[in-house]
């Protein structure tokens, strides 16, 4: 792969920026989050920053601390963020086109792909003259960034710190809430948005807050799976009158 | 826990992180063609994928008690009413955090 210009990186990297300022909101405060709640068990100051690196998935990554304080069990931890971070089996299966001659910046677009880089990603238009995949690197690494910060900070100034700032995590609700509504008006059939909310709505009230993930994903696989005929025949028609299809 | 076992079990969890973002990409490499189910899986998926991180998001509001989930419901239409009135997603992201910070804080 050759380097594209300096240039051209650098009009991708400010592209990138402005679409991940609510995660660096998010992230920073998450991760401050992340890192008190590490030393609060106990846990040496490296272990959130070194998380943070290599795993780079918030919830799992709370699992796992409250892990290490407890016996060494490998397989049970193995499963365990396997199954918290199963949705992101989804993100993949959205992105195979997208990530396409992506060259060596596709593993790292896998690597970081979280909750919130799949959705600016699969969301974002890049703007004309921007190069697609730096384009998704940068978001991908910012949002990085301000994550392994925040958890820095969190571990070293811990509850010095003490920034506890409620509710600036539902900026990442509300990033959600504006991508559903953007996919939504992109989207010419919505069998997919109303298999999303109400399976995952269904699934949370059986299942309960902490185990509903799992089930809300096999119910929105069946779902889609038994409506394919019509679904398909409806995509064809929107995609036959012209429609602008994400 | 020693720290060599600290540094096993971070690893560990790393594997299976990226295991749950690469699988795809390693069952339908670019070279070969992707079955018709999985290109419609990823046609669909993203919508109904959006859908479950806004419920995922909310997952612990508690509509019975406290101040029943009205702070959330306010920050939601406003995130997506100022949206279909601008198309600005940063702007609506930072109206509705304001306002949600505002509620929990002051009420």
């Amino acid at each position: 792969m050759t380097l594209p210009p300096r240039r051209r990186l650098i009009a991708a990297a400010k592209a990138a920026f402005p679409p991940t300022i609510p995660i660096l909101a998010g992230f920073i405060f998450l991760g401050i989050t992340c890192g008190i709640y590490a030393g609060s068990l106990g846990l040496p100051w490296w272990v959130p920053p070194l998380m943070s690196i290599c795993i780079f998935a918030g919830s799992a990554e709370f699992v796992v601390a409250s892990m290490l304080v407890a016996p060494f069990n490998p397989i049970q931890t193995f499963i365990t963020v396997f199954v918290i971070n199963a949705r992101h089996l989804f993100y993949g299966i959205s992105m195979l086109d997208r990530f396409r001659g992506l060259g060596r910046k596709r593993a790292y677009l896998i690597f970081g792909m979280c909750d919130e880089t799949f959705s600016i990603n699969y969301a974002a238009k890049v703007p004309e003259g921007i190069d697609r995949g730096w384009f998704m690197f940068f978001v991908s690494l910012f949002n990085q960034l301000y994550w392994i910060c925040g958890c820095t900070l969190g571990a070293v100034c811990g509850t010095l710190l003490a920034v506890h700032i409620e509710g600036v995590s539902f900026a990442m609700t509300a990033l959600f809430v504006v991508i559903f509504l953007d996919q939504w008006l992109k989207d010419g059939v919505h069998a997919g948005a109303w298999t999303g909310i109400l399976a995952s709505l269904g699934t949370l009230i059986v299942f309960g807050p902490d185990g509903f993930i799992i089930p809300a994903m096999v119910l929105i696989l069946i779902v889609l799976t038994l409506t394919r005929t019509p679904v398909e025949r409806a995509l064809t028609a929107h995609d036959e009158r012209g429609g602008d299809d994400a | 826990m020693t720290t060599a076992q600290m540094l096993a079990t971070i690893a560990i969890a790393a594997a299976a992180t990226i295991l749950t973002r690469a699988l795809p990409f390693i069952a339908f490499p670019a070279g070969k063609q992707t079955p018709p189910y999985i290109q419609y899986l990823g046609r669909v998926l993203p919508g109904a994928v959006f859908g479950l991180l806004v419920v995922y998001c909310l997952r612990e509001v508690d509509v019975f008690t406290g101040m029943h989930g009205l702070p959330e419901a306010l920050g939601v239409l406003v995130a997506g009413s100022t949206y279909l009135w601008k198309r600005n997603m940063l702007l609506s992201i930072a109206i509705s955090t304001v306002l949600y910070m505002l509620i929990v804080n002051v009420a």
